[in-house]
C-alpha cells in the first residue's frame, strides 16, 4: 500500500464540528435552518410503530382459519380496547359462547384466513431526537433531521461504554500520570462529568456512579473491570446502548496508561465548562470513536481545519503495542526499506524519540498520531 | 469467454481494494501484477470506484501496461494497452447480511441457512417456528436487525403452508426496513412450499420487494439450493449492491457480475474439487470474522464465523475458547488480566502487528483457537439432510442418529488451505503449517496449502467467465504449497510407538519410529515427491485401517514433510511444566521460532 495506516485520534483545543442528528425513521423536524439550540433541546420527533401481540384464534373458537372472519366482531384496521370483544362463537345454547377478549389496547392489523392468527399493533411510541450540543442549525433533513454545528474543544478517546450525556467537566487528578481514587470523589462530583488522568479502576467508577456523575473519563481501564462493570465479557466493540448509569470514556487503552498530555491539558483547561460527551464506540468499517465536545459559549470564528500533514518527521504520535505500548514520543527518522523485527516480521517502521529522550524502533503500524 | 488474453480483476473488501493482473503468454494464464489501494466506501470518498481506481493505477505502475483511460477501463486489449475484461467481487459495507427462515429449524431452517451461506451471506438469524420465541419477540427481532435481504424457505411441496404463511405474516407485521436506502423495499425471497406461494404473494407481495423461485427443499430427501442461491446473487447486485456508494457505476465497469466475495470463494473451490477430484477444506480467517469452506463428496458447504477473528472480533475468542485453551499452546505463563488487556487494546487497535516474539505466539496461539472454533462451527452445519428416514435394521435399533451426520471426515481430506493475513503473512512458512495442522487436526495424509495474497475471490469470479483461466492461475499462482502432514490416528501413552516410518527422500531414503506425542520433520521441497511407507501398530490407523501398512507417494513445500504422532485429538501432558516442554519440543523440531 502507498501509504502506512496510522489511525489518529483527533485531539485539538478549537475546532469546527458537525453532528447529524437523524430519526431512526421519518418524522417532524422541528427547528429551521439558522436556529441556535442547545443541547437538550429536541430538535427532531417521530413514532415508532407499537409493539405487535398475536393471539392465534382458531385454537380458542374452535374453527378453521377459513371460518375465522364469520366470528370477528373487528376488522383488519378497526381501534381495539384491553379486554374489548373481538371475537365471538354464536352457540344454540347461549352457555357454550366463547368470547374473545384483546389482549392490548391499539389497532387490530391483521386476521389470517391461512393460520387463524389475529395480529394488534400497540400505539406508536414517541421519540425525540436532541441536539446533543451547542450550535447552530446549518441544514435540516427534510422529515428526518438537521445537521447541528458548533466551535470549541474536541477530543476523541479510544474507547467507551454508554450514550450521548451532558454536564459540567470536573478535572479531578493534577497530572496525567495520577491514577484516580474513590475517596477523591465526593457529593461535589454529582451531575458532572469526572475527569481523572491514568486507569478507571472499578472502585472510582463505582464510587462515581453511586454521587450520580453523569460520565467518567480516564486513560485507561483493566479489562477485567470492564467485565464486572458490564456483568458480561466484551466480545465485539460496538457499545454506546449500555445502561449502566454513566457514560465511560477512555482515551489511551486497556490497563494502567496515563492521559496523553495534550488531551489533559485541555480538559484542564476547560474545566468547569459544559461538554457534550459520548461512550458509542464501533471498531468496524466506519469507525465510531467516543467523543468529548466542548462548545465555546460564544461561537468564534470559524476556525480553519488544516489539513494534517501525516506521518512526517517531528510528527507526535504515541506507540500503541508493546514493548513501547503508550509512550508518547515525535518520529525522528522514517527509514523507506522494510526491516525485521523481533517477531521476524518484516515491516515498515520508524524511530521516535520518547520524552525521556529515549529512542527505539517501531513499525509503523503500531502508532497512533497525535493530530495537534 | 474464450479470447480472454488480458484480465483485470479486483476484490473490494471493507478496508482494502486488491487488483490483479492475469496474462495469457504461451497459451498459460499467469497472474502477473497486483496493486492494492484502501477501499473507499466509507466517506468521505462515499464511492468504491475511487479504491477501484487507486488500486488499477498500482498495476499500471508496476506492468507498464496502459489500462485506464482517464476513469475509464479500456478494452479490449492491444499491445501494452488495454484488457480483454474487468470483473469483480465485493465485501465492502459488511458484506451481504441476511436473515433466514424455515418452518423446522433444523430441518427447512438449516437449508435456508446453507443456502444463504453458501451464497456469500453472512446469516444473522434463524427464524423458525419451532425456534422457542414468541411471536412478537419473533417480529421485534426482524425490525431490529434490517438485514439486506431475507430468505423464506419452509414446507416440502405439497407440505404444511400454515406454518410458512405464519412467518410470511411475521414478516409483514415487521415491515423491516433494508440496511441501504430508506427509499427501497426489503428484498424477500421465497423458496419454500410451492403450494404456499399464492398466500405468500398477497401477505409480503405489497410490503417487500418479492421474488418466488423453486423449494430448496422440495422433499425432506432432497435439497435444492441452487436456484435459490442464483436469486440471492442477482438480489444483492439490483438491489443491495446497486445501494452502496459508486456501485452503480461499478456495475457498469465489469464484464461479469459482482459477486459477494465469499461466494466465489466457494465457487473457485469447488471448481478445484472437480476438476482435481478431491476434497478440500478452505479457511479465511480475517480481522472479523472467519469463513470456512469444504467441498466433500462434490457437496459444498461454507460457513462464516461472524464473531471469530484477529482483530475486531479478537477479544470475542478468548471468551469462547478460554483462556486455558488459547495458553495450552504457548511455552510461556502470562498474567491473565495483563493478556486480558493487551487483547482488548488489539481489538480496539485492529491494524498494529506483533513486534515481540511473544506477542507473536500469543497472536499464533488465538489463531489456532478461532479456527479450530470456527471449524466446529463448519462441522456442526455441514451435515448430511435431517429429517430423512432412513431404512433402519435390528442392529441400529440403539443406534439414536436421526440423520444429519458429518459430512466432514477428516481422514478422506486431501487439501486444506488456508488465508487471511495471520496465515499468509506468518513470518515462518511453518508456522502457517503449524497453525492449521493444530487446529484442524488433518487425519492420515493431507497437503496443506496457503493462498498468498487472497486471490481466491477474483479466481472465482474469473471462474464464472473462464474456467481453464482461473484454474490454471489457481495451480500455478495462487497457491504455495506447504507441505503434506502425515497424522497416524493413534492412542496410547506418550513416548510408545505410533508407526515405523520409510521416507524416499531426494537425497536418500529415512527410516524410523514416530512415537506417540511426537513430531517429525522432513524437509522436502515444492515440485518434490518421496515415496512413503507408513507400518502402524496394532490399533494405530495411519488411513487405511488400524495396524494397515500405507504406501504412497507424498508431496513438497516450503515447510516439507510432517509426521504428526500426536494423537486425534492432540494429546496435552497435563502437568503445567511439562506442556511447557511439550510446546518447546514441537516448536524446535518444527523450527518455529527464532531460539
Amino acid at each position: 500500500m502507498a501509504h502506512a495506516y496510522t489511525p489518529g485520534l483527533r485531539v485539538t483545543p478549537q475546532t469546527l464540528l458537525q453532528r447529524q442528528r437523524q430519526l431512526p425513521l421519518k418524522g417532524e423536524v422541528v427547528v429551521s435552518q439558522g436556529d441556535s439550540v442547545t443541547r437538550d433541546q429536541v430538535v427532531a420527533h417521530t413514532h415508532l410503530p407499537g409493539n405487535v401481540t398475536t393471539l392465534n384464534l382458531v385454537n380458542i373458537l374452535s374453527c378453521t382459519p377459513e371460518e375465522l372472519p364469520n366470528y370477528m366482531l373487528k376488522r383488519e384496521g378497526d381501534p381495539v380496547e384491553a379486554d374489548e370483544p373481538i371475537a365471538e362463537t354464536r352457540p344454540f345454547i347461549k352457555w357454550f359462547k366463547t368470547t374473545v377478549k384483546a389482549p392490548i389496547s391499539g389497532t387490530l392489523e391483521s386476521i389470517s384466513k391461512i393460520t387463524g392468527q389475529v395480529i394488534f399493533r400497540a400505539p406508536p411510541r414517541p421519540v425525540q431526537v436532541q441536539a446533543y450540543i451547542d450550535g447552530n442549525v446549518i441544514e435540516t433533513l427534510p422529515e428526518e433531521g438537521v445537521i447541528v454545528e458548533t466551535t470549541g474543544a474536541f477530543v476523541q478517546g479510544i474507547f467507551g461504554i454508554g450514550g450521548e450525556i451532558w454536564g459540567p467537566l470536573h478535572v479531578i487528578s493534577q497530572e496525567p500520570e495520577q491514577i484516580l481514587t474513590p475517596d477523591q470523589i465526593d457529593d461535589s462530583c454529582a451531575n458532572k462529568i469526572v475527569v481523572g488522568g491514568n486507569l478507571l479502576t472499578l472502585d472510582a467508577i463505582d464510587k462515581a456512579r453511586e454521587i450520580g456523575a453523569v460520565g467518567i473519563i480516564g486513560g485507561g481501564i483493566r479489562d477485567s473491570d470492564l467485565r464486572d462493570l458490564l456483568g458480561y465479557d466484551l466480545g465485539v466493540a460496538i457499545t454506546g446502548t449500555e445502561n449502566i448509569g454513566l457514560t465511560v470514556i477512555v482515551t489511551e487503552g486497556f490497563g494502567p496508561i496515563a492521559m496523553a498530555r495534550k488531551t489533559f491539558d485541555i480538559l484542564s483547561e476547560n474545566n468547569g465548562k459544559e461538554a457534550s460527551i459520548s461512550g458509542a464506540t464501533q471498531i468496524r468499517a466506519g469507525v465510531l470513536r467516543p467523543e468529548i465536545i466542548i462548545p465555546e459559549s460564544s461561537i468564534h470564528e470559524q476556525a480553519e481545519e488544516s489539513d494534517h500533514p501525516g506521518l512526517i518527521e517531528g510528527a507526535l504520535l504515541r506507540v500503541i503495542r508493546a514493548p513501547h505500548f503508550g509512550q508518547v514520543g515525535k518520529v525522528t527518522a522514517l527509514p523507506p526499506e522494510l526491516q525485521t523485527v523481533e517477531s521476524e516480521t518484516h515491516v515498515r517502521v520508524l524511530e521516535v524519540e520518547f520524552d525521556n529522550g529515549n529512542r527505539a524502533i517501531v513499525p509503523r503500524a503500531n502508532v497512533e498520531l497525535i493530530e495537534e | 469467454m474464450d479470447n480472454l488474453n488480458v484480465i483485470i480483476a479486483t476484490d473490494c473488501g471493507s478496508t482494502t481494494t486488491k487488483a490483479i493482473l492475469i496474462e495469457k503468454k504461451d497459451d498459460i494464464y499467469r497472474q502477473t501484477y497486483r496493486g492494492e489501494a484502501p477501499t473507499t466506501v466509507e466517506a468521505p470518498y462515499e464511492d468504491v470506484t475511487r479504491g477501484v481506481l487507486n488500486a488499477i493505477q498500482e498495476v499500471e505502475e508496476l506492468s507498464g501496461r496502459q489500462i485506464l483511460d482517464g476513469e475509464t477501463i479500456i478494452t479490449p486489449a492491444e499491445d501494452h494497452r488495454g484488457v480483454d475484461i474487468y470483473i469483480s467481487t465485493s465485501s465492502a459495507g459488511g458484506g451481504l447480511q441476511m436473515m433466514v427462515g424455515g418452518v423446522i429449524q433444523a430441518m427447512t431452517g438449516e437449508s435456508a441457512q446453507r443456502c444463504a451461506l453458501g451464497a456469500g451471506a453472512i446469516v444473522m438469524d434463524i427464524l423458525a417456528s419451532n425456534d422457542g420465541r414468541q411471536p412478537h419477540e419473533k417480529i421485534e427481532r426482524i425490525r431490529q436487525l434490517r438485514p439486506d435481504m431475507v430468505l423464506l424457505s419452509g414446507g416440502t411441496d405439497g407440505g404444511t403452508i400454515s406454518h410458512v404463511v405464519e412467518l410470511a405474516e411475521f414478516i409483514s407485521a415487521a415491515d423491516p426496513k433494508p440496511r441501504f436506502g430508506s427509499g427501497y423495499q426489503l428484498p424477500v425471497i421465497f423458496a419454500g412450499n410451492k403450494d404456499a406461494a399464492q398466500e405468500i404473494e398477497r401477505t409480503l407481495g405489497d410490503k417487500t420487494a418479492l421474488t418466488v423461485t423453486e423449494n430448496i427443499r422440495p422433499t425432506l430427501e432432497a435439497e435444492n439450493l441452487g436456484p435459490a442461491r442464483h436469486v440471492i446473487h442477482d438480489l444483492f447486485l439490483e438491489h443491495v449492491m446497486a445501494q452502496a456508494p459508486g456501485y452503480r457505476k461499478l456495475i457498469s465497469w465489469t464484464g461479469a457480475p459482482i459477486m459477494p466475495t465469499p461466494g466465489a470463494v466457494g465457487l473457485m473451490m469447488q471448481t478445484v474439487s472437480k476438476r482435481q477430484n478431491i476434497n478440500v477444506v478452505g479457511v479465511d480467517i480475517g480481522g472479523a470474522t472467519t469463513d470456512v469452506f469444504s467441498v466433500f463428496e462434490d457437496i459444498f458447504n461454507r460457513t462464516v464465523s461472524a464473531n471469530l477473528g484477529m482483530s475486531y472480533s479478537v477479544s470475542n475468542v478468548l471468551a469462547e475458547a478460554g483462556l486455558a485453551d488459547v495458553m495450552r499452546w504457548v511455552p510461556f505463563k502470562i498474567d491473565e488480566a495483563d493478556l486480558r488487556d493487551r487483547i482488548k487494546n488489539k481489538m480496539i487497535r485492529p491494524t498494529t502487528i506483533p513486534q515481540m516474539l511473544e506477542e507473536l505466539q500469543i497472536e499464533q496461539a488465538i489463531a489456532r483457537e478461532a479456527l479450530r472454533l470456527a471449524f466446529v462451527q463448519h462441522r456442526a452445519l455441514a451435515v448430511g439432510l435431517k429429517g430423512v428416514q432412513a431404512e433402519r435394521t435390528l442392529s441400529d435399533v440403539f443406534d439414536q442418529s436421526e440423520g444429519g451426520e458429518s459430512l466432514i471426515k477428516m481422514r478422506d481430506l486431501d487439501l486444506l488451505v488456508g488465508s487471511g493475513g495471520v496465515l499468509s503473512h506468518a513470518p515462518r512458512r511453518m508456522q502457517t503449517a503449524a497453525m492449521l495442522i493444530d487446529a484442524f487436526q488433518p487425519e492420515g495424509i493431507t497437503r496443506l496449502a496457503v493462498d498468498s495474497i487472497f486471490m481466491m475471490p477474483h479466481l472465482g469470479v474469473l471462474s464464472s467467465v473462464n474456467e481453464i483461466a482461473a484454474t490454471q492461475v489457481f495451480e500455478r499462482d495462487c497457491l504455495i504449497y506447504l507441505g503434506t502432514c502425515i497424522a497416524p490416528i493413534a492412542q496410547g501413552k506418550i513416548g510408545a510407538p505410533c508407526a515405523q516410518y520409510e521416507i524416499g527422500l531426494p537425497d536418500g531414503a529415512q527410516s524410523g519410529t514416530l512415537n506417540i506425542g511426537d513430531l517429525m520433520h522432513f524437509p522436502l521441497e515444492a515440485g518434490q515427491e518421496a515415496h512413503l511407507t507408513l507400518q502402524p501398530e496394532r490399533n494405530t490407523d495411519a488411513g487405511v485401517g488400524p495396524g494397515r501398512e500405507l504406501n504412497t507417494t507424498v508431496k513438497g513445500g516450503t515447510a516439507g514433510l510432517i509426521l504428526d504422532g500426536r494423537g486425534r485429538p492432540i494429546v496435552f501432558a497435563e502437568n503445567q511444566s511439562e506442556r511447557a516442554d511439550q510446546i518447546s519440543r514441537w516448536s524446535e523440531t518444527l523450527d518455529l521460532y527464532p531460539r
